[in-house]
């Protein structure tokens, strides 16, 4: 039976010509090449971001006056809906944590290097993008913690000198965080960021693809020196077949912590009672977070948060074209990227725990 | 008399300006802040007062502290003499209507010549009451002083004297937190309550009580203290017969209850103090389901027979109360642990409210000491709690549910990994 119907396939398509790529692409194995499932289990999570969310999307309702009822409604009256819902926040999350293990495998295996410079300008991108989806997701539900997170966010986004206050303004629908603030995150939630993020994957894939997969630098002059200890395997179906059992795992690990620690609702938001004490971003933006309260609050005659902001977006467009200060050449600046590396690794994960820990 | 003409006129703006003017260049001159001292004119007094030892001393800094000083009189005000004047002959001079130390039998006159006058008063503050004489006229306090005794409270025992605050000032002594620790200087004093036939244990037992805990632990400002039952310049005992007017003035449904009851009349009949009879007076403990009960602090069984018809429908009364107790706290815990295993059963503990409301208002109808009425709020109560006991339970079946189902999810997962690793292998061989 399948052999008929890819007899009929074959016969219109050329079937063969087509998979070709496929059959013929190569992944190479050493004892390091683990990390590169990473991408894979990231584009994995995405996928089952886009499914759940869609299935949340034939229940939720933005709207001030509906959308915290409206996912108690999922998570209560909905068949199967507490699992949808939990399985959609808690995969955001990993998906966050493994497109940073992603970026940060990366840079230390010096993948970024040319040809695939542009492959790594498009992963940044992404990243930023699923940070993006965190922060636009994170309001939805419209409980105090979103609210009030939200608006400690976008207050922060008004620091950017000149544009601040309009991107502040854009954002929110308005002054304040309110319905319209709701309204304009869903909107970003589920139109605007899933079709720049579908259309930089693909770019992201393609040149993927293209390239191929970087070989770390040291193995690679191993390999040139003496071509015979070079191995690699076929990507299909051996490197497929892997990848799929590191999906089943991610499956797994997400079942466990949909199915033991469902994720919370919280209580409704109110606008017009005060902040809770305390009130901290989600984890990935805490490094930022602490790290401009650590800032004092005027550093000569600019105000500290302005300065933060202005700080972590230079950073951020270094880290953009870091590979544009890679040269083929053993240099300085090589080095530097190397422990500017280790020192970025290190700077985030301090500041994050730090963050969590401090009251 | 003297004394009341030293009342102080309200100074014309300019002076206001120009003293100010004067206080201000004095602090920015000297460094130091005295508090509001707005309005404050030239008051040589303190030059001296202020190094002369107890009890004739007077500290700028006490003396700024004053509300009086802070409206803008001066020892003048009260003592009389001219405080302008840097001439201490001058100052303390008869002639400048100089009275000296004010006679403690002259106390209430002296300050009721300015907080008995409406229209003086108005002009510092509108709102503030002019009867305070006349109601202390009225008191006990009032009354032996009339007659003769000076050992009772007067004004300045109570508001002190020189550093007279005003009562919302936290360090006032009449600020409700303060009112009981001011009166105990003399009602929890056995020497000097000597002689009058009242007890001194009355600040002792307040401290114990639920009042106390309230006002002071909980900083609950409409909680009572001695001046909220028994009035404060006008202060009195509330007298048998009036207590529950007293009590009802806070705890209204209760005294609803108990005016419909037989055990007022009876009560009345037997001259007892109403709501003092279960629940004392100045030690008033947090009421439990025990005062209906039969064991040391049951207050039914201090009047009524063991298996009489009334200790019958007390050990109904307790039964139920203890019924719905249990019945809430069932549901609470069970609605607990699923929350925290991530269940959403906020609904359900949201209506737990309601029945922990009807055990509260339960309690509160057994003033009434109707069986009938006290059974209609538990039985509304049992009612929610059951709803919820079951919601409770619906939610842990659903949370095992989930766990079993991932479960068996982890198996497939779990026989799905084992047959791709053998696969590959196959394949790789």
């Amino acid at each position: 039976m399948f052999a008929a119907v890819r007899r009929w396939l074959d016969e219109r398509f050329d079937l063969d010509d087509l998979t070709a790529p496929l059959r013929h692409k190569t992944v190479p194995s050493h004892r390091l090449s683990y990390w590169y499932f990473l991408g894979g289990i990231t584009l994995f999570l995405f996928v089952i971001q886009v499914l759940t969310g869609i299935l949340l999307l034939l229940y939720y309702r933005p709207g001030a006056n509906e959308a915290f009822e409206s996912v108690q409604y999922i998570m209560t009256r909905v068949r199967f809906g507490w699992l949808v819902r939990s399985i959609h926040s808690w995969s955001a999350n990993l998906m966050i944590f493994t497109a940073f293990a992603h970026m940060f495998s990366v840079l230390f295996l010096k993948a970024y290097r040319k040809p695939r410079e542009l492959t790594w300008v498009s992963g940044v991108l992404l990243l930023f993008l699923v940070m993006g989806f965190g922060f636009s997701g994170y309001l939805l539900p419209w409980n105090t913690l979103a609210f009030f997170a939200t608006k400690v966010g976008t207050e922060i986004t008004g620091q950017i000198p000149i544009v601040g206050k309009p991107m502040m303004v854009f954002l929110r629908g308005g002054g304040d965080v309110t319905g319209a603030t709701l309204t304009r995150f869903f909107g970003f939630h589920v139109a605007v960021l899933p079709g720049i993020a579908t259309l930089l994957l693909l770019v992201h894939l393609l040149l993927v693809q293209r390239l191929g997969m970087s070989i770390p630098p040291k193995l690679e002059v191993q390999w040139t020196a003496d071509p015979s200890a070079q191995r690699e395997m076929k990507f299909f179906p051996n490197f497929l077949l892997r990848e799929l059992m590191a999906w089943y795992v991610a499956l797994g690990v997400l079942g466990a912590l949909a199915a033991v620690f469902p994720w919370n609702l919280g209580v409704k938001a109110d606008p017009f009672v005060s902040a809770p004490a305390g009130i901290k971003p989600e984890w990935y933006f805490l490094f930022m977070f602490q790290t401009l309260k650590l800032i004092p609050s005027k550093v000569l005659f600019i105000d500290g948060e302005v300065l933060g902001v202005i700080a972590f977006g230079l950073v951020g467009l270094l880290w953009l074209l870091l590979p544009f200060f890679e040269s083929d050449q053993p240099s300085h600046m090589k080095r530097w990227i190397t422990g500017f590396s280790v020192f970025a690794l290190a700077y985030v994960a301090g500041m994050s725990v730090y963050g969590l820990l401090a009251k | 008399m003297a004394f009341l003409r030293n009342k102080l006129r309200p100074f014309r703006a300019a002076h206001v300006g120009l003293a100010g003017l004067v206080v201000l260049a004095a602090c920015l001159g000297c460094g130091q802040s005295y508090g509001q001292s707005y309005g404050q004119t030239k008051n040589t007094c303190l030059d001296c007062h202020s190094t002369l030892p107890d009890p004739l001393g007077v500290s700028q800094e006490k003396f700024s502290q004053d509300i009086h000083a802070q409206k803008g009189l001066t020892c003048a005000s009260c003592h009389g003499g001219d405080a302008t004047s840097d001439d201490a002959d001058k100052a303390m001079s008869r002639k400048a209507g100089w009275k000296g130390k004010i006679d403690r039998k002259q106390i209430p006159q002296l300050c009721g010549s300015c907080h008995s006058d409406p229209a003086y008063i108005r002009q510092f503050n509108p709102s503030l009451r002019t009867d305070q004489l006349d109601q202390y006229r009225t008191s006990v306090h009032g009354k032996r002083f009339a007659a003769g005794d000076t050992k009772v409270a007067v004004c300045t025992d109570c508001h002190s004297v020189h550093d007279l605050r005003a009562p919302s000032d936290l360090h006032s002594t009449v600020n409700p937190v303060n009112v009981a620790k001011t009166c105990s200087r003399c009602h929890a004093d056995p020497g000097y309550m000597k002689g009058y036939s009242i007890p001194t244990d009355q600040f002792a037992k307040y401290s114990a009580s639920v009042h106390h805990t309230a006002l002071a632990v909980r900083g609950d400002l409409s909680a009572p203290t001695c001046s909220t039952c028994h009035g404060n310049h006008g202060a009195a005992p509330p007298g048998v017969d009036k207590v529950q007017n007293v009590c009802s003035n806070c705890h209204a449904f209760q005294a609803q209850m108990y005016e419909k009851s037989t055990h007022k009349k009876a009560f009345e009949a037997a001259s007892l103090p109403g709501c003092v009879v279960c629940h004392s007076n100045h030690g008033i403990r947090h009421p439990t389901d025990a005062m209906v009960g039969a064991g040391p602090d049951a207050v039914c069984m201090r009047c009524h027979n063991p298996g009489d018809a009334c200790d019958q429908a007390r050990a109904g009364l307790l039964s139920n109360l203890r019924r719905l107790d249990e019945a809430n706290k069932r549901a609470d815990s069970i609605l607990r642990v699923a929350e925290s295993s991530g269940m959403e059963v906020s609904e359900a503990r949201l209506g737990q409210d309601q029945a922990r409301d009807s055990l509260t208002k339960a309690r509160v109808t057994i003033h009434s000491f109707r069986t009938d009425l006290v059974d209609a709020d538990i039985q509304a109560g049992l009612k929610i709690a059951a709803q919820n006991l079951q919601a409770g339970k619906d939610a842990m079946v659903e949370r095992n549910y989930r766990r079993l189902g991932f479960g068996i999810s982890v198996i497939a997962i779990g026989i799905v990994l084992a047959g791709l690793r053998l696969y590959i292998k196959k394949i790789e061989n």
